[in-house]
C-alpha cells in the first residue's frame, strides 16, 4: 500500500511544498516543528485541503487540484491518532472504541476488539472513562479505536510527544509489535531521532516546508547535512546490528558490518538484529590503530566526507564496512590528522546506544 | 385540590403550559440549527441572521405582536396561505400563542445552545470524521451529545420564557377565556376587575412554582449532563 504525496499549500509566511513516495512499513515524516510535517499529514488525511496538489493511496486518487477531487475524511479510511489522544469525553472506553468500529466497513478480515484491546493491554481498562486514564493508557486506546476502523494505513501525528520518558517506553513496544505484527502501513509525525529511530524503515526529512531527504534511516542519519539539521547532541549515525554473545563479564559483543562492538549487557538473544545509534559526539578519529585506551570499540573504515560548519568544528563522514558513521571534531585536528576523502582512518566509540528491538526475531 | 383554583384558573394554567410545551418543543430542533450555523458555519448574511434571531429580545413585545399579526393574521399574506394550503389558522388562537412564545423565547434558546456549541471541541469532530462518521453522524453522535447540557438549558430558558410571554401574545392573540388566555392574561385580567386579586394571587403562586420546578429540574439535569460528558 504505497501513498503518494505531492502538495503544495501556504500559510501566512509558510509554504509547504513536498513529494514524496512511502513505499510501505512505518515512513517517518521527520523534521522540527513549524517544517510543514503536521500540514503535510493534515492533508493526507483530509483534514485540510491543500492549495494544488496530488495525494495517492495505492490507485485510489484521495486529492487531485487539477480535478477538483477531494475525498472527504470519513470515506478516505485512514485512521489518525492525534498527539492528544481525543478520546470522546462522553463515551468510556468500550464506547471509544466501539467508535471506531462502528463505521468500519463490513466483512473485511481483520482484528476484534478483544484482540486489539489485548495487544494494546487495555482489556482491564474497557469500562473506565476518559477522564480517569493516564496520557500512556488514552494514546493506546486512541490506537486501538483508530486500528478497529479498520484503517488502510495509520497517521499518526506526534503520538508520544505529549508524553514522558516513562510513558514513552511504555508505548513504544506496542508501536513496535504493530509495525511487525499488522503488517499496516504507518505514517509517523516526529521530531525524535530516537523514535524515528527504533520505529521507520523510510525517513522523509522536512525543513522549512521541503523534502531535504528521504531514505532509510540508516542513510537519513549518516548524511553529515543532517548535522545542521538536528544540532550536536542529536546527530549521529544509525547502524543495523546483530547481537553475537553475551559474555560473562556483562557485555553483549554485537557485529556490525565493519567489526564487532561490545556494549552493556543488552536484552536480546543471540542472533537478535537490531539497530544501534552512535552521535557524532562520540566518535574520535585516529590515524593509527590506537594502543594503550581504554575504549573497547574501534572501528576501521576510510573517510569519505568531510563537510565544515560554521565555528570550529567538522564533520567526518566514514565508511565502515558497508555502514557509514558520522564523527565531530575540530578542524584544527582534522587538519593535523590530514583527512580527507579516502584517508583510512580508526574511529573510536565511546558510547552506542540500541536504537531497535526488532520483535518478529524475538 | 382541583376546586384551589376556579375553572377559569384551571384553564389558564393548562392552555399556558400546553403552549409553553409546544413553544418549546417546535423551536428546539431550529434553535440548535441555527445556533450551530452562527457558531461554525460562515456564510454571507450571517450577521443579519444574527441580528434577526436576536431581533425579539429588543423590540417591545407588543412591537413583535403586531408585526406577527400583520404577517400571520388571516387577511395578511402568509397567513391566508397557511390557512388555505394547511388549514391552519393562528391569529386569536391557541396556536398563535404558540408560535408568539416560541419567538419571543428563540434569542433565548439560540444564545444557550450557541455556548455549547462553541464549547465544542472541533478536534474532537475532526476524530469522529477520521474513525469514518460523515459530518451528520459526527454531529448526531458527538456534538450532540457533547451539547446536551447547554440544550437543556436552552430549553428550560425558552419554556420559562413561553410560560410568563404576555405582550407578543395579548397582541396577536387577544385574551379570549378558555381560547387564548394564558396565564399571565389571566392575571392581568383578574387585575383589571374588583375583586379579582385573590384570583389573581392564586396564580400567581402556580407561576412561582412552575418556575422553581422548570429552574430546578434543569439544573439537576444539566448538571448530570455535564459531569458525563466532562469524561469522568
Amino acid at each position: 500500500m504505497s501513498l503518494s504525496v505531492d502538495i503544495r499549500h501556504s500559510l501566512g509566511d509558510m509554504t509547504v511544498d513536498v513529494s514524496f513516495q512511502t513505499p510501505g512499513g512505518i515512513t517517518a515524516l521527520f523534521g522540527q516543528s513549524g517544517s510543514g510535517k503536521t500540514t503535510v499529514i493534515n492533508a493526507v488525511a483530509g483534514l485540510l485541503k491543500p492549495q494544488s496538489g496530488r495525494i495517492t493511496l495505492q490507485s485510489d486518487v484521495l486529492f487531485d487540484s487539477s480535478k477538483r477531487t477531494n475525498t472527504p475524511p470519513h470515506r478516505r479510511r485512514l485512521g489518525y491518532v492525534f498527539q492528544d489522544a481525543r478520546l470522546f469525553p462522553h463515551l468510556s472506553v468500550l464506547g471509544n472504541l466501539n467508535y471506531g468500529r462502528r463505521f468500519a466497513p463490513r466483512g473485511h478480515s481483520g482484528r476484534g476488539l478483544t484482540e486489539v484491546a489485548e495487544m494494546l493491554g487495555i482489556t482491564s481498562l474497557l469500562q473506565r472513562r476518559p477522564g480517569e486514564l493516564s496520557g500512556g493508557e488514552k494514546q493506546r486506546v486512541a490506537i486501538g479505536r483508530a486500528l478497529l476502523s479498520r484503517p488502510r494505513m495509520l497517521l499518526m501525528d506526534e503520538p508520544l510527544a505529549a508524553l514522558d520518558a516513562a510513558r514513552k517506553d511504555e508505548i513504544l513496544p506496542y508501536l513496535e509489535q504493530l509495525r511487525d505484527q499488522t503488517g499496516l502501513p504507518i505514517l509517523y509525525v516526529s521530531h525524535s531521532v530516537a523514535e524515528v529511530a527504533r520505529l521507520a524503515e523510510t525517513v522523509v526529512v522536512l525543513d522549512q516546508g521541503k523534502v531535504v531527504q528521504v531514505g532509510t534511516a540508516e542513510q537519513v542519519f549518516s548524511d553529515p547535512s543532517m548535522v545542521r539539521q538536528l544540532g550536536l547532541r542529536e546527530a549521529g549515525s544509525v547502524l543495523p546490528a546483530q547481537v553475537m554473545t553475551h559474555h560473562p563479564d556483562g557485555l553483549t559483543e554485537l557485529a556490525v558490518s565493519g567489526g564487532h562492538l561490545f556494549l552493556p549487557q543488552i536484552n536480546l538473544p543471540p542472533e537478535a538484529k537490531t539497530r544501534i545509534r552512535i552521535l557524532a559526539q562520540d566518535v574520535i578519529l585516529s590515524r593509527e590503530m590506537p594502543k594503550g585506551l581504554s575504549a573497547l570499540n574501534i572501528l576501521p573504515g576510510t573517510v569519505t566526507e568531510i563537510r565544515a560548519g560554521g565555528g570550529p568544528g567538522v564533520v567526518v563522514q566514514l565508511r565502515c564496512g558497508t555502514d557509514l558513521l558520522l564523527a565531530r571534531i575540530t578542524q584544527r585536528s582534522a587538519k593535523a590528522l590530514d583527512l580527507a576523502p579516502g584517508v583510512p582512518c580508526h574511529a573510536v566509540v565511546k558510547s552506542v546506544s540500541v536504537a531497535r528491538h526488532d520483535v518478529g526475531h524475538n | 385540590m382541583m376546586d384551589w383554583l376556579g375553572p377559569e384558573e384551571w384553564q389558564a394554567v393548562a392552555l399556558s403550559l400546553k403552549v409553553a410545551f409546544w413553544a418549546t418543543l417546535l423551536s428546539l430542533p431550529f434553535a440548535l440549527l441555527v445556533s450551530h450555523a452562527l457558531a461554525r458555519w460562515s456564510f454571507p448574511g450571517k450577521q443579519l441572521l444574527n441580528a434577526l434571531v436576536h431581533l425579539p429580545l429588543f423590540l417591545p413585545p407588543v412591537v413583535t405582536g403586531y408585526l406577527l399579526l400583520i404577517t400571520f393574521g388571516r387577511r395578511a399574506p402568509v397567513g391566508a396561505w397557511l390557512e388555505q394550503t394547511f388549514g391552519l389558522v393562528l391569529a386569536f388562537r391557541w396556536t398563535g400563542a404558540v408560535l408568539a412564545a416560541a419567538i419571543m423565547g428563540f434569542p433565548l434558546m439560540v444564545r444557550a445552545i450557541r455556548l455549547a456549541i462553541e464549547a465544542v471541541d472541533p478536534k474532537l469532530e475532526q476524530a469522529a470524521s477520521t474513525l469514518g462518521a460523515s459530518r451528520l453522524w459526527v454531529f448526531a453522535t458527538v456534538t450532540l451529545p457533547l451539547v446536551l447540557p447547554g440544550l437543556i438549558a436552552g430549553a428550560v430558558l425558552g419554556f420559562a420564557k413561553a410560560m410568563g410571554e404576555f405582550g407578543a401574545t395579548i397582541t396577536f392573540v387577544a385574551n379570549i377565556p378558555g381560547q387564548t388566555q394564558t396565564l399571565p392574561s389571566a392575571v392581568y385580567s383578574f387585575l383589571q376587575v374588583p375583586g379579582g386579586e385573590s384570583a389573581a394571587l392564586r396564580l400567581v403562586a402556580v407561576s412561582v412554582a412552575v418556575a422553581m420546578a422548570a429552574l430546578i429540574a434543569s439544573e439537576v439535569l444539566a448538571r448530570r449532563a455535564a459531569k458525563r460528558v466532562s469524561g469522568q
